[in-house]
This record gives structure tokens, C-alpha cells and sequence, in this order.
């Protein structure tokens, strides 16, 4: 099973083994990795699972959805790194990901 | 029941009636604890109802969680666009349509929602954290003891307006106009109502425009500050706004940014001294501030519905919305959907998940100032924790009669000698 490590903004990392099919925002909320607030639960519809993909990932972690993309355009901080983690699957071919939380969801 | 739980002879009405399941018999009803029960029954037996006469005309009722959020993110549908009625139950009358932009689609709403957002960044915020203790303290610390005082005007009014006025750096000794024109603007006019005419209300509304143009005037011509009259003088979406524009996105943020938190913190006293348990629980345990926090927005649900007008035909759960239907997302019925959210009609301040509510929105017009709210709230309860080891309320409140602000005119409360 892919392993990802979530880096909080003060730089504490948080490594957990997902099964394939989670969501990286899952992912989070079920090993209690702190910085994800998910109030919407997964549906694209709040953003706050606003994450910063490792650059060296960007191209393995598929694009920003139209949805995604507008939620995006409202949250703080954002980067062409930024993505909402209840939009990214797990599969095997994330297994080392890398993510990077901001200071606060908003 | 006043507890917020939904009492037996309310249900037992709910669940008779015929004729007006999902119906506010009365524009300046307030949603009241009696409602909850027709909107229980209304997601279970029909949870996209349409109502084919009320006093606002025929609309549908959402009514579930997971509908709510569907409707509520899919803008591309369901139309904010104040020409079209706007984001309220009561439609939005031609000569008070005040342009802001909670209520207008993309783009214009995302470029003028971008101008306001810094002003509630958590950079900002951080910087105003230190401001809103000082001022939560000295509220709460001028407060009397051993008599019944009002604690909706006293702290929560209190609180909030001075909050509004520093964000817009208002004249601070004026800032009760802000509170009266935030009730003015979410008030509809009648007897025995904040203002009794349009006309009244449209004057009143002029004043604001009048004292805020002045204001716009010393900052446009001023180095950008971080106040939001001048973000909005500055900012390049919005400093060539009509004053229409100008004064709706300033009543917008005036009742956004004090009208909803004022009612959650009023909300919050109130739900614990109904639920001592819980009260007992938050004392032994100060940690579940933030906790109690989101637990009493959703509880409370400030704003109790969003209105949008669907932009073409939609299927949507078995039923046929029509272009141009008046659909009502009823926040305060999906905060109370079991389906989602366990025993939604207890106030319990350490629930698994307290965070799930949809008090704030969803989709691109979710709440701006959610965690300046949230802030404020858990500011004001850690130094009421650290002072008051009992604060009693004494009587009911009266509420705010409308079916879009749920809220309180008052709260008798004693701290004792």
C-alpha cells in the first residue's frame, strides 16, 4: 500500500500507509494527521483540505477539477502546487507522496 | 421546546397538518423550535417540496444535507443574482435591490469576493487576535453583578460592533449606527418592525451611504490601509462601483460580520444554560472551546435558509425544478438531518465531528468571515471561562421575527454578586 507523508506548516512530517481508493483528505482524518479541517466532508465544496503537493508530484497527482479550480480561487495562500486533498485518489503509483499543509485552512 | 429539541405535541402538529407542511404562514415568523418538526417530516416524507402558495409566492423546500450542499455548489444552476430575486425567501423589491456580491454569479461575485477576503485572512486575523481579547475583556469586565441585565445588548452586540468598526475602521464612539443599520438592512419593513415603510428604510439606508461615502472619500485619497474601506476604494474590482454597488456590499458585510455572530454568541449562553450538562462539561474542560464553537453554529444556525433561482429546467430528485423557480436551501432543516449528523437535536459541545454543519454555506458563496466568526466566539468564551463561574439566564428571549435571521432581541442573564 502507498505511503504518504504529510508535512505540517511548522515542518513536522506525518507518514501513514493508505489503502488505494482513499482520499488523501481521508487519508488525513483517519490517522488523525492534524491541519485538515474537511468541513464538507468531500464533497469539493469547502476547501479546507487545501494542501501544496511536492512539485516533483504534480505530474502524478492528475489536474485541478472545474469545481475544484473554483473553490480553489477562494482559499488563502494559494499556489500552482495548491490542491483540495478530497480530490486526489490513492493509487499504487503515489506510493512516497509528498504533501505540504498551510498554515491555517480558510 | 426551548431546549432546541423537537417536542412531542410540536411533532404531533407537524405531522397532522396538510396544508401547511414546509409553509411560513407569516413573512416576519421567526423559525422557531416548532418549525423543526415540519421540516423533520418534511425530510422524511418529501424532502424537495414545493409550496404553490405562501406569502412569498410559491417556492421549493430543501430540505436534506446532501441536497442542500448539491444545490448549494452547483451555481451554474442555481442563480444568487439579486435581478432574479436574490439569496432570500422574500424577494428582493426592485427600488431596495441592493447590488452585493453574495448576491451575483461568477465572475463579477469572485472579483469582488476577492477585494473584501484579506480583511479575514489568517494573517489578519492573527493581528486582530490581540484587539478582540482586550475588548472581549473589558466588555465582560464592566458588566454588573448581582442584577438581571440584557446580554444580548451588553455583550454580543457589544462585541460585535466594535469588531465591525474596526474592520472598517469606522468612528469608534459612532459604532452603534453600524448595529442600526444592520438591523435595518436585514429587516422587512411593517408595523411594530425596525422601520415600518420601504421609504423608511431606504432613507435610513441613504444615511449609511452618506457617512460611509465620507469615508470612502478620506481613504481613496490615502495609502491603501488594511480596513475594508479602503480594500474596496483600492481594490480594482470595486473602485469603480456605482454607490448602489458600494452601499450593498457595505450592508452585506455589515450584517454579515454582525448580525450572524452576534446570534451565535447570544446562541451559545443560551444552549448552555439549556444543556448544564454541557455547561459542566466546557468548564472542566476549556480545551473544547473551539469545539462548543462550531457545535453551537450549527445548533444555532444564524441564518436559517439561502435562496436561489434555478437558471434553466433540473431534474433533481425525482422532481422537476422549472427556470426561474424560487428554491430555498433550509440550512437549519440539514443541520438537523439525522442521515448526516447523530442526534442532531442534542447540543453536544464534543461530538466526533463538529466541524460538519452547514451554517457557513458551501460552494463559492460559503461564508467569507467563517473563522473571524469562530474567533470572536472562542475569544469571548475563554475569558468568560477564566471570570464568571455561574452566569444565570432568567427568562426566555424574544426572537428576531424572521425567517431568514435566526436570532435573538434578548437575553435577561445574571452573574451573581
Amino acid at each position: 500500500m502507498p505511503v504518504i507523508t504529510y508535512v505540517q506548516h511548522d515542518g513536522a512530517e506525518h507518514r501513514v500507509t493508505l489503502p488505494v481508493g482513499v482520499s488523501l483528505m481521508q487519508g488525513a482524518i483517519s490517522n488523525n494527521v492534524p491541519g485538515i479541517d474537511a468541513d464538507c466532508g468531500g464533497a469539493c465544496a469547502c476547501a479546507t483540505c487545501h494542501v501544496y503537493v511536492d512539485p516533483a508530484w504534480m505530474g502524478r497527482v492528475g489536474e485541478r477539477g472545474a469545481m475544484e479550480a473554483s473553490m480553489l480561487d477562494f482559499a488563502e495562500g494559494v499556489r500552482e502546487t495548491s490542491r483540495l486533498a478530497c480530490q486526489i485518489k490513492i493509487a499504487d503509483e503515489h506510493d512516497g507522496l509528498i504533501v505540504r499543509l498551510p498554515e491555517a485552512q480558510h | 421546546m426551548a431546549d432546541g429539541s423537537v417536542h412531542q405535541s410540536a411533532r404531533d402538529r407537524a405531522y397532522s397538518s396538510t396544508d401547511r407542511v414546509g409553509r411560513c404562514r407569516d413573512q416576519r415568523t421567526s423559525v422557531r423550535t416548532t418549525a423543526l418538526a415540519y421540516f423533520e417530516r418534511l425530510r422524511a416524507e418529501d424532502p424537495v417540496h414545493y409550496c404553490a402558495n405562501s406569502v412569498f409566492g410559491p417556492y421549493w423546500s430543501i430540505t436534506r444535507y446532501n441536497d442542500i450542499m448539491a444545490v448549494d455548489i452547483n451555481h451554474q444552476v442555481f442563480s444568487s443574482e439579486a435581478a432574479l430575486g436574490g439569496i432570500a425567501i422574500l424577494d428582493q423589491g426592485a427600488d431596495l435591490r441592493l447590488p452585493m456580491f453574495i448576491a451575483m454569479d461568477p465572475p463579477k461575485h469572485d472579483q469582488q469576493r476577492k477585494v473584501v477576503s484579506p480583511a479575514v485572512s489568517p494573517a489578519n486575523l492573527e493581528r486582530l487576535e490581540p484587539l478582540i481579547r482586550e475588548r472581549a475583556c473589558a466588555i465582560l469586565d464592566a458588566l454588573p453583578r448581582g442584577e438581571t441585565f440584557d446580554w444580548v445588548d451588553r455583550v454580543s452586540i457589544e462585541l460585535t460592533t466594535q469588531m465591525l468598526a474596526t474592520l472598517f475602521d469606522f468612528p469608534f464612539e459612532q459604532r452603534r449606527k453600524l448595529t442600526w443599520w444592520s438591523d435595518v438592512g436585514s429587516c422587512i419593513p411593517g408595523p411594530g418592525q425596525v422601520v415600518e415603510t420601504e421609504e423608511q428604510k431606504l432613507a435610513e439606508l441613504m444615511e449609511c451611504l452618506v457617512a460611509f461615502t465620507e469615508l470612502w472619500n478620506q481613504r481613496v485619497n490615502a495609502p491603501p490601509t488594511g480596513d475594508l474601506i479602503s480594500m474596496l476604494a483600492h481594490g480594482e474590482a470595486t473602485r469603480n462601483m456605482s454607490p448602489e454597488e458600494y452601499l450593498g456590499n457595505l450592508i452585506l458585510l455589515i450584517v454579515g460580520g454582525n448580525d450572524t455572530t452576534r446570534n451565535s454568541i447570544s446562541g451559545s449562553l443560551y444552549a448552555l444554560s439549556k444543556n448544564p450538562d454541557q455547561f459542566a462539561k466546557l468548564r472542566a474542560n476549556p480545551e473544547l472551546i473551539p469545539s462548543m464553537v462550531s457545535e453551537t453554529i450549527r445548533w444555532q444556525t444564524p441564518l436559517a435558509h439561502m435562496r436561489r433561482t434555478a437558471l434553466e429546467d433540473i431534474e433533481f430528485q425525482g422532481k422537476t425544478i422549472r427556470k426561474g423557480d424560487k428554491v430555498v436551501m433550509w440550512y437549519v432543516s440539514g443541520n438537523r438531518d439525522d442521515a448526516v449528523i447523530d442526534n442532531p437535536n442534542a447540543f453536544i459541545i464534543d461530538r466526533e465531528r463538529p466541524r460538519t454543519h452547514m451554517s457557513f454555506g458551501y460552494g463559492i458563496h460559503r461564508c467569507v468571515g467563517n473563522r473571524l466568526a469562530e474567533m470572536q466566539l472562542r475569544v469571548i468564551w475563554e475569558e468568560i471561562l477564566k471570570r464568571f463561574p455561574v452566569i444565570e439566564v432568567m427568562g426566555e428571549p424574544d426572537r428576531v421575527p424572521s425567517p431568514f435571521v435566526k436570532g435573538y432581541l434578548n437575553l435577561p442573564v445574571r452573574i451573581p454578586a
